[in-house]
């Protein structure tokens, strides 16, 4: 039985292993456990990354945080030349840019999953969905290149007179747009988050029973109503970890928002002034970050950034899994 | 037909209309990007663009060669580091992750997925730029290998899952140990898809920027030592873009095209590779 060669079953595979069932039984026993060992051993790397990566942040941000404590990320005056260094505006520019693009992504996004699950028909979900899918595979620098030549003239030409036209009396559409601004940023990271959302949503729809649909349906609902009364209330909490996914990205998206944000430690209400977040602070500052203690500073803002951005992303996770079980959505965005 | 349901179905029928109209309001900023990057970028690209290096600023004629062969190396080095490690833990995944190790490292995976690029940046600059003193394409690589593993992992690990148990049992019955029925049948099986999440993985890592400005840095010569700064696409882009020459817009264009072009044939190779396996079920 032993002697008996896999002919069959290797018959369409190129190279046959005639010689594993001939191996002798200590050596197979050596193999699983070794092969076992081997792979932990590989997948602890991931842990390991992340214990090290968050344990540097740490080390390298606690003289900046040592020194200035709670302040640091209270105080709103960023002054290198003092070596004073608080990351109130920072702070304030992510979270407010990353609203804003929630904002306008969650609709956009939610509207595709639903017209993609629920209404397109058969021959338009492929290619809408794949146009979704290339909108993820654009690289940040590019978006920022566009953000700078095409968007930021177009916010200035078409979108900004209606806005002050109607909410010009706000606060939030007061004083000069000079270009670069909160909006442009806010703007910009709505596009680039939108297939997260929209990819994660539409999975968590899928993954809705279509018993929930018939049921809503047979008891005579509309295709809209069924939606709304038995598809939505039912991946709520998936919709809303898409959301936190989305909100995730947001919060730690550099390049583009580097680009057309203004990069100014400012903190007001408006949106078409000049801002700032973390992540382009990092991207502007660290390399020309010249005393110990301003390099200390950067990194206190990378620990923030990265604090923030786990726990926004665990939840999400948390949520997302509990409606689609174990699926890898997000990884898979492209 | 009663008012009410009249009504009703109005309503349904906006409805449609609205979430068509929000679908294809998400995907108009692409076609934008896509115009523009023809219209901008594409004129703008000739032969010398492929086989010059720089010039100084003012002057006109140049080219990206230098970014371009460093784009490849930086990429080259992720996934040497990379590949392995992202692979390897996927099939832990696959093999191994029903019990409590598995569960916390597929969610340290996913989280990981979502960490901001630029941190892992800072990471890669603490121990690959700070102790030698000087920025390197290796630590840039190092840095994009980061970002691949979790990507690596989590792909690997669908596409071994679903190879089906017949095919193991076969494996198995035939007196095959287990790592080398894990190994020859299952991994050879999911071979295809591991390949497509790994163009997937190099597709997303080809476009990183903010991890690179502070490991690799860039270069404004033609270099290929991977124990120097260097030069890639991206970082080409970026100091054009937010440079104040009229030229040098002008080649950050071009070189987002060259980006551009790249970034989509790995994607497009990806999803046919995909579809070549499992037909076309997947939409997004």
């Amino acid at each position: 039985m032993t002697e008996a060669p896999p002919q069959e079953f290797e018959a369409g595979q190129p190279t046959a292993h005639a010689a594993a069932p001939v191996l002798r039984r200590s050596a197979r026993n050596f193999g699983d456990p070794a092969y076992r060992f081997l792979l932990t051993a590989v997948a602890l790397v991931l842990p390991f990354l992340l214990l090290a990566i968050g344990a540097q942040l740490f080390v390298g941000g606690w003289p900046a945080l040592s020194r200035f404590g709670f302040k640091f990320i209270t105080s709103t005056t960023w002054d290198p030349v003092a070596e004073v260094y608080g990351a109130a505006p920072m702070i304030f520019g992510t979270v407010v840019s990353s609203l804003l693009a929630l904002l306008i992504a969650v609709p956009l996004a939610l509207g595709t999953a639903i017209f993609l699950t629920e209404f397109a028909p058969k021959w338009l979900r492929q290619p809408i969905g794949f146009l979704v899918e290339l909108l993820a595979a654009v690289p940040s620098v590019v978006y920022g290149l566009w953000g700078i030549f095409v968007l930021i003239p177009m916010l200035r030409g078409i979108a900004l007179p209606p806005l002050r036209a109607t909410l010009g009396w706000t606060p939030f559409f007061k004083g000069v747009f000079y270009g670069p601004s909160m909006l442009a940023g806010g703007v910009i990271l709505a596009i680039m988050i939108v297939p997260y959302i929209a990819a994660v949503s539409r999975e968590v729809l899928l993954a809705v029973p279509a018993t929930q649909r018939e049921a809503a349906l047979g008891l005579g609902a509309t295709r809209w109503e069924a939606v709304w009364t038995a598809v939505l209330p039912y991946g709520r909490a998936g919709i809303i970890g898409a959301t936190m996914l989305g909100f995730g990205r947001a919060l730690g998206e550099t390049m583009a928002v580097t680009m057309v944000i203004g990069n100014r430690h400012d903190l007001g209400a408006s949106l078409l002034a000049p801002a700032y977040t973390m992540a382009a602070a990092i991207a502007n500052e660290f390399s020309e970050a010249t005393t110990p203690m301003y390099l200390s500073a950067l990194v206190a803002v990378g620990l923030v950034l990265f604090v923030v951005t786990i726990t926004v992303n665990a939840l999400a996770r948390l949520l997302v899994w509990r409606v689609a079980k174990g699926a890898a959505v997000g990884s898979k965005a492209l | 037909m009663s008012t009410r349901a009249v009504r009703r179905r109005l309503k349904s029928g906006t409805m449609t209309g609205v979430v068509a109209a929000l679908a294809i309001l998400a995907v108009l900023p692409l076609l934008l990007i896509f115009g523009d990057l023809i219209h901008k970028g594409a004129s703008s690209i000739d032969w010398n663009f492929f086989v010059k290096s720089p010039v100084p600023a003012g002057e006109a004629g140049g080219g990206v060669a230098n970014a371009i062969v460093g784009s490849v190396i930086v990429v080259l080095l992720a996934c040497v580091v990379g590949m392995p490690i992202g692979v390897g833990t996927g099939l832990f995944l696959a093999e191994f992750g029903n019990g409590r190790m598995g569960w916390t490292v597929r969610f340290i995976a996913d989280v990981l997925n979502g960490t901001p690029s630029i941190v892992v940046g800072i990471f890669a600059w603490t121990w690959l730029v700070k102790p030698v003193g000087h920025f390197s394409a290796l630590a840039g690589g190092a840095a994009l290998a980061i970002l691949m593993i979790p990507m690596l992992a989590r792909t690997t690990e669908e596409m071994v899952r679903l190879v089906p148990n017949s095919l193991r049992e076969a494996a198995l019955a035939l007196g095959y140990p287990r790592w080398r029925t894990s190994l020859t049948i299952v991994a050879r099986t999911a071979m295809g898809g591991i390949v497509t999440g790994g163009l997937v993985a190099v597709a997303r890592i080809a476009g990183e920027t903010a991890p690179l400005l502070f490991t690799a840095l860039g270069n404004l010569n033609f270099s290929t030592s991977i124990r120097e700064p260097m030069q890639t696409l991206s970082l080409q882009i970026f100091t054009y873009a937010t440079g104040p020459f009229e030229e040098w817009h002008r080649m950050a264009w071009a070189a987002a095209v060259v980006l551009m072009a790249l970034v989509l044939t790995l994607a497009l190779a990806a999803r046919w590779a995909t579809r070549q396996r499992f037909g076309n079920k997947s939409a997004i």
